[in-house]
Protein backbone atom coordinates (compact mmCIF):
# COMPACT_ATOMS: atom_id res chain seq x y z
CA UNK A 1 0.00 0.00 0.00
CA UNK A 2 2.70 2.44 1.12
CA UNK A 3 4.76 1.33 -1.81
CA UNK A 4 1.88 2.10 -4.18
CA UNK A 5 1.56 5.60 -2.78
CA UNK A 6 5.28 6.16 -3.39
CA UNK A 7 4.91 5.03 -6.99
CA UNK A 8 1.92 7.29 -7.42
CA UNK A 9 3.87 10.26 -6.06
CA UNK A 10 6.75 9.54 -8.42
CA UNK A 11 4.41 9.47 -11.41
CA UNK A 12 2.71 12.68 -10.35
CA UNK A 13 5.94 14.54 -9.75
CA UNK A 14 7.11 13.57 -13.24
CA UNK A 15 3.83 14.82 -14.70
CA UNK A 16 4.13 18.13 -12.85
CA UNK A 17 7.72 18.63 -13.91
CA UNK A 18 6.87 17.97 -17.54
CA UNK A 19 4.09 20.59 -17.42
CA UNK A 20 6.48 23.06 -15.83
CA UNK A 21 8.70 22.83 -18.88
CA UNK A 22 6.27 25.13 -20.66
CA UNK A 23 5.77 27.78 -18.00
CA UNK A 24 4.35 30.54 -20.20
CA UNK A 25 1.88 28.15 -21.75
CA UNK A 26 0.93 26.85 -18.30
CA UNK A 27 0.32 30.35 -16.95
CA UNK A 28 -1.78 31.35 -19.95
CA UNK A 29 -3.84 28.17 -19.83
CA UNK A 30 -4.44 28.55 -16.10
CA UNK A 31 -5.43 32.20 -16.35
CA UNK A 32 -7.63 31.34 -19.33
CA UNK A 33 -9.27 28.56 -17.34
CA UNK A 34 -9.79 30.88 -14.38
CA UNK A 35 -11.44 33.55 -16.51
CA UNK A 36 -13.60 31.04 -18.37
CA UNK A 37 -15.05 29.74 -15.14
CA UNK A 38 -15.23 33.22 -13.56
CA UNK A 39 -17.44 34.31 -16.45
CA UNK A 40 -20.04 31.81 -15.32
CA UNK A 41 -20.19 33.42 -11.93
CA UNK A 42 -20.52 36.80 -13.58
CA UNK A 43 -23.63 35.52 -15.37
CA UNK A 44 -25.03 34.24 -12.07
CA UNK A 45 -24.42 37.62 -10.49
CA UNK A 46 -26.12 39.40 -13.41
CA UNK A 47 -29.22 37.25 -12.97
CA UNK A 48 -29.41 38.06 -9.27
CA UNK A 49 -28.95 41.76 -10.06
CA UNK A 50 -31.96 41.49 -12.37
CA UNK A 51 -34.28 39.23 -10.35
CA UNK A 52 -33.24 39.90 -6.74
CA UNK A 53 -33.52 36.31 -5.52
CA UNK A 54 -33.96 32.79 -6.76
CA UNK A 55 -37.18 31.47 -5.23
CA UNK A 56 -36.14 32.79 -1.84
CA UNK A 57 -32.46 31.86 -2.13
CA UNK A 58 -29.99 34.71 -1.89
CA UNK A 59 -26.87 35.19 -4.01
CA UNK A 60 -24.63 34.30 -1.05
CA UNK A 61 -26.51 31.03 -0.49
CA UNK A 62 -26.33 30.04 -4.13
CA UNK A 63 -22.64 31.06 -4.12
CA UNK A 64 -22.06 28.44 -1.41
CA UNK A 65 -23.52 25.73 -3.66
CA UNK A 66 -21.52 27.13 -6.55
CA UNK A 67 -18.20 27.36 -4.70
CA UNK A 68 -18.35 23.92 -3.12
CA UNK A 69 -19.20 22.06 -6.31
CA UNK A 70 -16.60 23.94 -8.34
CA UNK A 71 -13.81 23.26 -5.87
CA UNK A 72 -14.76 19.57 -5.78
CA UNK A 73 -14.93 19.35 -9.55
CA UNK A 74 -11.65 21.21 -10.10
CA UNK A 75 -9.77 18.75 -7.88
CA UNK A 76 -11.45 15.75 -9.54
CA UNK A 77 -10.71 17.12 -13.00
CA UNK A 78 -7.04 17.58 -12.14
CA UNK A 79 -6.43 14.19 -10.53
CA UNK A 80 -8.72 12.08 -12.76
CA UNK A 81 -7.26 13.42 -16.00
CA UNK A 82 -5.70 10.01 -16.66
CA UNK A 83 -9.18 8.47 -16.81
CA UNK A 84 -10.53 11.35 -18.86
CA UNK A 85 -8.06 10.64 -21.66
CA UNK A 86 -8.18 6.88 -21.17
CA UNK A 87 -10.27 5.94 -24.25
CA UNK A 88 -7.34 6.97 -26.45
CA UNK A 89 -5.23 4.34 -24.62
CA UNK A 90 -7.72 1.62 -25.42
CA UNK A 91 -7.90 2.70 -29.02
CA UNK A 92 -4.13 2.64 -29.50
CA UNK A 93 -3.71 -0.62 -27.61
CA UNK A 94 -1.39 1.10 -25.17
CA UNK A 95 -3.37 -0.35 -22.27
CA UNK A 96 -1.76 -3.74 -22.96
CA UNK A 97 1.49 -2.47 -21.56
CA UNK A 98 -0.15 -1.42 -18.30
CA UNK A 99 -1.51 -4.92 -17.81
CA UNK A 100 2.01 -6.32 -17.89
CA UNK A 101 3.28 -4.19 -15.04
CA UNK A 102 3.07 -5.45 -11.45
CA UNK A 103 0.88 -2.64 -10.20
CA UNK A 104 -2.90 -2.11 -10.22
CA UNK A 105 -4.38 -0.64 -13.39
CA UNK A 106 -6.28 2.01 -11.41
CA UNK A 107 -3.04 3.31 -9.97
CA UNK A 108 -1.28 3.41 -13.31
CA UNK A 109 -4.11 5.08 -15.20
CA UNK A 110 -4.76 7.58 -12.41
CA UNK A 111 -1.11 8.52 -12.15
CA UNK A 112 -0.61 9.19 -15.86
CA UNK A 113 -1.30 12.85 -15.53
CA UNK A 114 -2.12 15.46 -12.94
CA UNK A 115 -3.46 18.43 -14.82
CA UNK A 116 -2.21 21.53 -13.05
CA UNK A 117 -4.13 23.90 -15.30
CA UNK A 118 -7.29 23.08 -13.34
CA UNK A 119 -5.95 25.30 -10.59
CA UNK A 120 -7.81 28.02 -12.51
CA UNK A 121 -11.24 26.66 -11.62
CA UNK A 122 -10.03 25.74 -8.15
CA UNK A 123 -8.95 29.30 -7.34
CA UNK A 124 -12.14 30.75 -8.76
CA UNK A 125 -14.28 28.27 -6.80
CA UNK A 126 -12.35 28.92 -3.59
CA UNK A 127 -12.75 32.69 -3.93
CA UNK A 128 -16.51 32.32 -4.40
CA UNK A 129 -16.69 29.81 -1.55
CA UNK A 130 -14.78 32.02 0.89
CA UNK A 131 -16.82 35.05 -0.08
CA UNK A 132 -20.03 33.10 0.47
CA UNK A 133 -18.80 31.76 3.81
CA UNK A 134 -18.08 35.30 4.99
CA UNK A 135 -21.18 36.93 3.53
CA UNK A 136 -23.59 34.34 4.92
CA UNK A 137 -25.11 34.65 8.33
CA UNK A 138 -23.83 31.25 9.38
CA UNK A 139 -22.02 30.47 12.61
CA UNK A 140 -19.19 28.23 11.49
CA UNK A 141 -19.09 25.63 14.24
CA UNK A 142 -16.51 22.85 14.20
CA UNK A 143 -19.14 20.36 13.01
CA UNK A 144 -20.09 22.54 10.08
CA UNK A 145 -16.50 23.04 8.97
CA UNK A 146 -15.96 19.29 9.10
CA UNK A 147 -19.17 18.76 7.14
CA UNK A 148 -18.09 21.31 4.53
CA UNK A 149 -14.70 19.66 4.05
CA UNK A 150 -16.28 16.21 3.92
CA UNK A 151 -18.77 17.45 1.36
CA UNK A 152 -16.06 18.80 -0.92
CA UNK A 153 -14.10 15.55 -0.59
CA UNK A 154 -17.23 13.54 -1.31
CA UNK A 155 -17.93 15.72 -4.33
CA UNK A 156 -14.42 15.08 -5.62
CA UNK A 157 -14.98 11.34 -5.16
CA UNK A 158 -18.29 11.49 -7.00
CA UNK A 159 -16.82 13.24 -10.02
CA UNK A 160 -13.78 10.97 -9.88
CA UNK A 161 -16.20 8.07 -9.99
CA UNK A 162 -17.91 9.54 -13.04
CA UNK A 163 -14.59 9.89 -14.83
CA UNK A 164 -13.75 6.28 -13.96
CA UNK A 165 -17.15 5.24 -15.26
CA UNK A 166 -16.59 7.14 -18.49
CA UNK A 167 -13.25 5.39 -18.92
CA UNK A 168 -14.81 2.00 -18.07
CA UNK A 169 -17.40 2.38 -20.82
CA UNK A 170 -14.52 2.68 -23.28
CA UNK A 171 -13.64 -1.00 -22.67
CA UNK A 172 -16.74 -1.81 -24.66
CA UNK A 173 -17.18 1.18 -26.96
CA UNK A 174 -13.47 1.90 -27.66
CA UNK A 175 -14.62 5.46 -28.30
CA UNK A 176 -14.94 8.15 -25.70
CA UNK A 177 -18.62 8.66 -24.90
CA UNK A 178 -19.28 12.37 -25.16
CA UNK A 179 -22.72 12.02 -23.70
CA UNK A 180 -21.05 11.43 -20.32
CA UNK A 181 -20.22 15.14 -20.37
CA UNK A 182 -23.82 15.78 -19.46
CA UNK A 183 -23.30 14.25 -16.02
CA UNK A 184 -19.79 15.62 -15.42
CA UNK A 185 -19.80 19.15 -16.82
CA UNK A 186 -23.59 19.21 -16.83
CA UNK A 187 -23.53 17.98 -13.24
CA UNK A 188 -21.42 20.92 -12.13
CA UNK A 189 -23.68 23.31 -14.00
CA UNK A 190 -26.71 21.74 -12.32
CA UNK A 191 -25.31 21.70 -8.80
CA UNK A 192 -24.36 25.35 -8.90
CA UNK A 193 -28.00 26.02 -8.06
CA UNK A 194 -30.10 24.47 -5.28
CA UNK A 195 -31.58 21.26 -6.65
CA UNK A 196 -35.08 22.20 -5.53
CA UNK A 197 -35.49 24.66 -8.44
CA UNK A 198 -35.47 21.84 -11.00
CA UNK A 199 -38.31 19.65 -12.18
CA UNK A 200 -39.01 16.45 -10.21
CA UNK A 201 -37.71 13.92 -12.79
CA UNK A 202 -34.49 15.89 -13.08
CA UNK A 203 -34.06 16.07 -9.30
CA UNK A 204 -34.65 12.33 -9.01
CA UNK A 205 -32.02 11.62 -11.64
CA UNK A 206 -29.40 13.64 -9.77
CA UNK A 207 -30.37 12.12 -6.42
CA UNK A 208 -30.82 8.43 -7.13
CA UNK A 209 -28.93 7.72 -10.37
CA UNK A 210 -26.02 10.13 -10.02
CA UNK A 211 -26.10 11.08 -6.33
CA UNK A 212 -25.09 14.69 -6.89
CA UNK A 213 -27.60 15.86 -4.27
CA UNK A 214 -25.66 13.94 -1.61
CA UNK A 215 -22.47 15.89 -2.18
CA UNK A 216 -24.01 19.29 -2.57
CA UNK A 217 -27.67 19.96 -1.95
CA UNK A 218 -28.31 18.02 1.29
CA UNK A 219 -25.13 18.94 3.21
CA UNK A 220 -25.28 22.58 2.13
CA UNK A 221 -28.82 22.73 3.52
CA UNK A 222 -27.43 21.50 6.84
CA UNK A 223 -24.73 24.16 6.77
CA UNK A 224 -27.30 26.85 6.01
CA UNK A 225 -29.65 25.49 8.72
CA UNK A 226 -32.47 25.44 6.20
CA UNK A 227 -35.15 22.78 6.34
CA UNK A 228 -35.41 20.93 3.06
CA UNK A 229 -38.38 22.21 1.04
CA UNK A 230 -38.63 18.66 -0.28
CA UNK A 231 -38.78 17.19 3.23
CA UNK A 232 -35.50 15.31 3.66
CA UNK A 233 -34.75 14.80 7.38
CA UNK A 234 -31.84 16.66 9.04
CA UNK A 235 -30.00 13.42 9.82
CA UNK A 236 -29.92 12.57 6.14
CA UNK A 237 -28.47 15.97 5.34
CA UNK A 238 -25.55 15.25 7.68
CA UNK A 239 -24.72 11.77 6.48
CA UNK A 240 -25.42 12.42 2.79
CA UNK A 241 -21.76 12.98 1.77
CA UNK A 242 -21.17 9.27 2.39
CA UNK A 243 -23.03 8.79 -0.89
CA UNK A 244 -20.11 10.29 -2.82
CA UNK A 245 -17.62 7.82 -1.34
CA UNK A 246 -19.92 4.87 -1.95
CA UNK A 247 -20.39 5.99 -5.55
CA UNK A 248 -16.64 6.02 -6.18
CA UNK A 249 -16.32 2.58 -4.61
CA UNK A 250 -19.02 1.20 -6.92
CA UNK A 251 -17.40 2.79 -9.96
CA UNK A 252 -14.07 1.21 -9.11
CA UNK A 253 -15.81 -2.19 -8.89
CA UNK A 254 -17.21 -1.49 -12.34
CA UNK A 255 -13.71 -0.71 -13.57
CA UNK A 256 -12.52 -4.15 -12.40
CA UNK A 257 -15.27 -5.80 -14.42
CA UNK A 258 -14.27 -3.65 -17.39
CA UNK A 259 -10.61 -4.70 -17.16
CA UNK A 260 -11.70 -8.33 -17.19
CA UNK A 261 -13.64 -7.70 -20.39
CA UNK A 262 -10.79 -5.86 -22.06
CA UNK A 263 -9.90 -7.11 -25.49
CA UNK A 264 -6.92 -5.41 -27.04
CA UNK A 265 -7.47 -3.57 -30.30
CA UNK A 266 -4.06 -5.01 -31.10
CA UNK A 267 -2.82 -2.34 -33.45
CA UNK B 1 -14.00 33.19 -57.39
CA UNK B 2 -14.52 29.64 -58.61
CA UNK B 3 -11.52 28.52 -56.57
CA UNK B 4 -12.96 29.91 -53.33
CA UNK B 5 -16.32 28.37 -54.11
CA UNK B 6 -14.59 25.02 -54.60
CA UNK B 7 -12.82 25.35 -51.25
CA UNK B 8 -16.10 26.22 -49.56
CA UNK B 9 -18.03 23.33 -51.02
CA UNK B 10 -15.22 20.82 -50.44
CA UNK B 11 -14.82 21.83 -46.80
CA UNK B 12 -18.59 21.92 -46.36
CA UNK B 13 -18.95 18.36 -47.62
CA UNK B 14 -15.99 17.17 -45.58
CA UNK B 15 -17.40 18.66 -42.39
CA UNK B 16 -20.82 17.21 -43.12
CA UNK B 17 -19.29 13.77 -42.52
CA UNK B 18 -18.94 14.29 -38.76
CA UNK B 19 -22.46 13.10 -38.01
CA UNK B 20 -21.64 10.96 -34.98
CA UNK B 21 -19.98 13.94 -33.30
CA UNK B 22 -23.03 16.04 -34.13
CA UNK B 23 -25.34 13.45 -32.62
CA UNK B 24 -23.32 13.34 -29.40
CA UNK B 25 -23.21 17.12 -29.35
CA UNK B 26 -26.95 17.25 -29.86
CA UNK B 27 -27.56 15.17 -26.74
CA UNK B 28 -25.29 17.41 -24.68
CA UNK B 29 -26.92 20.55 -26.03
CA UNK B 30 -30.38 19.24 -25.29
CA UNK B 31 -29.42 18.59 -21.69
CA UNK B 32 -27.78 21.99 -21.39
CA UNK B 33 -30.82 23.73 -22.79
CA UNK B 34 -33.08 21.93 -20.32
CA UNK B 35 -30.97 23.09 -17.38
CA UNK B 36 -30.93 26.68 -18.63
CA UNK B 37 -34.69 26.73 -19.21
CA UNK B 38 -35.36 25.41 -15.70
CA UNK B 39 -32.99 27.94 -14.13
CA UNK B 40 -34.59 30.84 -15.99
CA UNK B 41 -38.02 29.49 -15.07
CA UNK B 42 -37.07 29.57 -11.38
CA UNK B 43 -35.75 33.12 -11.68
CA UNK B 44 -38.90 34.30 -13.40
CA UNK B 45 -41.01 32.79 -10.61
CA UNK B 46 -39.00 34.75 -8.05
CA UNK B 47 -39.91 38.25 -9.12
CA UNK B 48 -43.12 39.98 -10.03
CA UNK B 49 -41.35 42.96 -11.58
CA UNK B 50 -41.76 43.43 -15.32
CA UNK B 51 -38.64 42.08 -16.98
CA UNK B 52 -37.08 43.43 -20.18
CA UNK B 53 -37.89 40.13 -21.84
CA UNK B 54 -40.81 37.74 -21.38
CA UNK B 55 -40.21 34.22 -20.09
CA UNK B 56 -41.57 32.78 -23.34
CA UNK B 57 -39.04 34.81 -25.33
CA UNK B 58 -36.23 33.63 -23.05
CA UNK B 59 -37.19 29.99 -23.63
CA UNK B 60 -37.05 30.47 -27.41
CA UNK B 61 -33.79 32.41 -27.00
CA UNK B 62 -32.22 29.54 -25.03
CA UNK B 63 -33.18 26.93 -27.62
CA UNK B 64 -32.04 29.08 -30.52
CA UNK B 65 -28.76 29.42 -28.62
CA UNK B 66 -28.42 25.66 -28.29
CA UNK B 67 -29.23 25.19 -31.98
CA UNK B 68 -26.72 27.78 -33.17
CA UNK B 69 -24.09 27.21 -30.49
CA UNK B 70 -21.29 26.47 -32.94
CA UNK B 71 -21.55 29.96 -34.41
CA UNK B 72 -20.29 31.23 -31.09
CA UNK B 73 -18.34 28.40 -29.55
CA UNK B 74 -15.44 28.31 -31.92
CA UNK B 75 -11.80 27.48 -31.97
CA UNK B 76 -9.15 28.76 -34.34
CA UNK B 77 -8.82 26.71 -37.50
CA UNK B 78 -6.86 23.72 -36.22
CA UNK B 79 -5.41 22.82 -39.60
CA UNK B 80 -4.14 26.32 -40.27
CA UNK B 81 -2.78 26.44 -36.72
CA UNK B 82 -0.86 23.25 -37.44
CA UNK B 83 0.45 24.76 -40.70
CA UNK B 84 1.76 27.77 -38.81
CA UNK B 85 3.37 25.57 -36.21
CA UNK B 86 5.02 23.25 -38.71
CA UNK B 87 5.98 25.93 -41.22
CA UNK B 88 3.95 24.54 -44.12
CA UNK B 89 2.06 27.83 -44.01
CA UNK B 90 4.72 28.95 -46.50
CA UNK B 91 2.92 26.88 -49.15
CA UNK B 92 -0.20 28.93 -48.55
CA UNK B 93 1.71 31.98 -49.70
CA UNK B 94 2.85 30.31 -52.90
CA UNK B 95 -0.63 29.61 -54.19
CA UNK B 96 -2.12 32.08 -56.66
CA UNK B 97 -4.90 32.80 -54.20
CA UNK B 98 -5.55 35.44 -51.59
CA UNK B 99 -4.50 33.81 -48.30
CA UNK B 100 -6.99 35.77 -46.22
CA UNK B 101 -9.87 34.77 -48.47
CA UNK B 102 -8.83 31.13 -48.37
CA UNK B 103 -8.79 31.13 -44.58
CA UNK B 104 -12.00 33.11 -44.41
CA UNK B 105 -13.70 30.66 -46.78
CA UNK B 106 -12.57 27.75 -44.62
CA UNK B 107 -13.98 29.58 -41.61
CA UNK B 108 -17.32 30.05 -43.35
CA UNK B 109 -17.48 26.32 -44.13
CA UNK B 110 -16.67 25.57 -40.48
CA UNK B 111 -19.65 27.68 -39.45
CA UNK B 112 -22.22 26.28 -41.84
CA UNK B 113 -21.96 22.48 -42.11
CA UNK B 114 -21.54 21.67 -38.37
CA UNK B 115 -24.09 24.33 -37.41
CA UNK B 116 -26.65 22.89 -39.83
CA UNK B 117 -26.07 19.37 -38.53
CA UNK B 118 -26.98 20.47 -35.03
CA UNK B 119 -29.53 23.17 -35.75
CA UNK B 120 -31.94 21.09 -37.82
CA UNK B 121 -32.60 18.38 -35.19
CA UNK B 122 -32.65 21.00 -32.44
CA UNK B 123 -35.31 23.04 -34.21
CA UNK B 124 -37.45 19.95 -34.68
CA UNK B 125 -37.15 18.64 -31.12
CA UNK B 126 -37.26 22.00 -29.33
CA UNK B 127 -39.99 23.29 -31.62
CA UNK B 128 -42.26 20.29 -31.13
CA UNK B 129 -41.60 19.45 -27.50
CA UNK B 130 -39.68 22.05 -25.59
CA UNK B 131 -41.32 25.40 -26.10
CA UNK B 132 -39.38 26.95 -28.97
CA UNK B 133 -41.99 29.14 -30.64
CA UNK B 134 -42.22 29.87 -34.37
CA UNK B 135 -40.88 33.25 -35.55
CA UNK B 136 -43.02 36.17 -34.40
CA UNK B 137 -44.11 37.17 -37.92
CA UNK B 138 -43.13 36.56 -41.57
CA UNK B 139 -41.03 39.76 -41.49
CA UNK B 140 -39.35 38.57 -38.30
CA UNK B 141 -38.56 35.25 -40.00
CA UNK B 142 -37.00 37.01 -43.02
CA UNK B 143 -34.95 39.33 -40.85
CA UNK B 144 -33.83 36.40 -38.70
CA UNK B 145 -32.65 34.49 -41.78
CA UNK B 146 -30.74 37.51 -43.08
CA UNK B 147 -29.28 38.23 -39.69
CA UNK B 148 -28.22 34.60 -39.23
CA UNK B 149 -26.38 34.73 -42.56
CA UNK B 150 -24.65 37.89 -41.35
CA UNK B 151 -23.83 36.15 -38.08
CA UNK B 152 -22.07 33.39 -40.06
CA UNK B 153 -19.89 35.99 -41.80
CA UNK B 154 -19.24 37.89 -38.57
CA UNK B 155 -18.32 34.67 -36.80
CA UNK B 156 -16.00 33.73 -39.66
CA UNK B 157 -14.38 37.18 -39.50
CA UNK B 158 -13.69 36.83 -35.76
CA UNK B 159 -12.46 33.27 -36.24
CA UNK B 160 -10.10 34.25 -39.06
CA UNK B 161 -8.78 37.10 -36.94
CA UNK B 162 -7.96 34.56 -34.24
CA UNK B 163 -6.29 32.32 -36.80
CA UNK B 164 -4.21 35.23 -38.09
CA UNK B 165 -3.16 36.06 -34.54
CA UNK B 166 -1.53 32.61 -34.39
CA UNK B 167 1.20 34.03 -36.61
CA UNK B 168 2.37 35.91 -33.52
CA UNK B 169 1.58 33.56 -30.67
CA UNK B 170 2.35 30.25 -32.47
CA UNK B 171 0.93 28.08 -29.72
CA UNK B 172 -2.23 30.12 -29.51
CA UNK B 173 -3.42 28.36 -26.37
CA UNK B 174 -4.06 31.59 -24.52
CA UNK B 175 -6.03 33.39 -27.21
CA UNK B 176 -7.69 30.16 -28.21
CA UNK B 177 -9.21 30.02 -24.74
CA UNK B 178 -9.81 33.62 -23.81
CA UNK B 179 -11.59 34.84 -26.91
CA UNK B 180 -14.24 32.09 -26.95
CA UNK B 181 -14.92 32.58 -23.24
CA UNK B 182 -15.47 36.31 -23.65
CA UNK B 183 -17.47 35.82 -26.84
CA UNK B 184 -19.70 33.30 -25.13
CA UNK B 185 -21.00 35.62 -22.46
CA UNK B 186 -20.97 38.82 -24.55
CA UNK B 187 -23.04 37.26 -27.33
CA UNK B 188 -25.85 36.30 -24.98
CA UNK B 189 -25.27 32.54 -24.97
CA UNK B 190 -25.20 32.29 -21.17
CA UNK B 191 -27.68 34.99 -20.21
CA UNK B 192 -29.82 36.83 -22.80
CA UNK B 193 -28.26 40.26 -23.19
CA UNK B 194 -31.40 42.27 -22.27
CA UNK B 195 -31.28 40.66 -18.80
CA UNK B 196 -27.87 42.16 -17.99
CA UNK B 197 -27.90 45.27 -15.78
CA UNK B 198 -29.08 48.44 -17.50
CA UNK B 199 -25.72 50.20 -17.14
CA UNK B 200 -24.06 47.41 -19.13
CA UNK B 201 -26.45 47.72 -22.06
CA UNK B 202 -24.65 50.51 -24.01
CA UNK B 203 -21.39 48.52 -23.92
CA UNK B 204 -23.09 45.28 -24.96
CA UNK B 205 -24.92 47.09 -27.74
CA UNK B 206 -21.73 48.58 -29.09
CA UNK B 207 -19.58 45.41 -29.10
CA UNK B 208 -19.67 43.13 -32.15
CA UNK B 209 -20.49 39.97 -30.21
CA UNK B 210 -24.24 40.51 -29.94
CA UNK B 211 -24.36 40.12 -33.73
CA UNK B 212 -23.45 36.42 -33.32
CA UNK B 213 -26.46 35.35 -31.30
CA UNK B 214 -28.44 38.03 -29.54
CA UNK B 215 -29.43 40.01 -32.65
CA UNK B 216 -30.71 37.09 -34.74
CA UNK B 217 -32.49 35.53 -31.74
CA UNK B 218 -34.29 38.72 -30.80
CA UNK B 219 -35.30 39.35 -34.39
CA UNK B 220 -36.73 35.82 -34.39
CA UNK B 221 -38.83 36.33 -31.27
CA UNK B 222 -39.82 39.83 -32.31
CA UNK B 223 -38.11 41.34 -29.26
CA UNK B 224 -36.36 43.61 -31.74
CA UNK B 225 -39.27 44.95 -33.80
CA UNK B 226 -38.92 44.46 -37.58
CA UNK B 227 -38.80 48.26 -37.94
CA UNK B 228 -35.54 48.34 -35.99
CA UNK B 229 -34.23 45.29 -37.81
CA UNK B 230 -32.36 47.24 -40.45
CA UNK B 231 -30.31 49.09 -37.83
CA UNK B 232 -29.44 45.76 -36.19
CA UNK B 233 -28.35 44.28 -39.52
CA UNK B 234 -26.26 47.38 -40.24
CA UNK B 235 -24.50 46.93 -36.89
CA UNK B 236 -23.59 43.35 -37.85
CA UNK B 237 -22.44 44.40 -41.31
CA UNK B 238 -20.30 47.28 -40.05
CA UNK B 239 -18.47 45.06 -37.58
CA UNK B 240 -18.01 42.28 -40.14
CA UNK B 241 -16.41 44.69 -42.60
CA UNK B 242 -14.25 46.25 -39.89
CA UNK B 243 -13.02 42.88 -38.59
CA UNK B 244 -12.29 41.60 -42.10
CA UNK B 245 -10.26 44.74 -42.79
CA UNK B 246 -8.38 44.32 -39.52
CA UNK B 247 -7.72 40.66 -40.26
CA UNK B 248 -6.37 41.40 -43.74
CA UNK B 249 -4.11 44.14 -42.45
CA UNK B 250 -2.73 41.92 -39.67
CA UNK B 251 -2.21 39.06 -42.10
CA UNK B 252 -0.12 41.22 -44.45
CA UNK B 253 2.00 42.37 -41.53
CA UNK B 254 2.28 38.88 -40.13
CA UNK B 255 3.34 37.38 -43.43
CA UNK B 256 6.01 40.02 -43.87
CA UNK B 257 7.70 39.12 -40.61
CA UNK B 258 7.02 35.41 -40.86
CA UNK B 259 10.01 33.23 -40.21
CA UNK B 260 9.54 29.63 -41.20
CA UNK B 261 11.54 27.17 -39.17
CA UNK B 262 13.46 25.03 -41.60
CA UNK B 263 13.41 21.29 -41.64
Amino acid sequence: MLDSICVYCRYVSISIRSQMQYKASFVMMTVGHLLTTAIEFLALWALFARFGSLRGWTLAEVALFYGMINVAFAVAEAVARGFDTFPAMVKSGEFDRLLLRPRSTVLQVAARELQLMRVGRLVQGLVVLLWAAAALDVTWTMQKVVLAVATVLAGTCLFYGLFVLQATVAFWTIESLEIMNTVTYGGVETAQYPLVIYRPWFRRFFTFVVPLACVNYFPVLAILDRPDPLGAPIALQWIAPAGGFVFLFLCLQGWKIGVRHYRSTGS
Amino acid sequence: MIAYWAILSARFRALLQYRAAAAAGFGTQLFWGLIRVMIFGAFYQSSNAVQPMSYQDVVSYVWLGQAMILLVLFRPDVEVQEMIRSGTVAYEMLRPLDVYLVWFTRAVAMRTAPVLLRAVPMFIVAGLLLGLKAPASPQAACLWALSTAMAVLLSAAIGTLMTVSMLWTIAGDGIGRLVPAATFILSGMIVPLPLFPDWAQPVLNFLPFRGLADVPFRLYTGHIAPAEGVAALAHQLAWTVALIALGRWLLVRGMRRLVVQGG
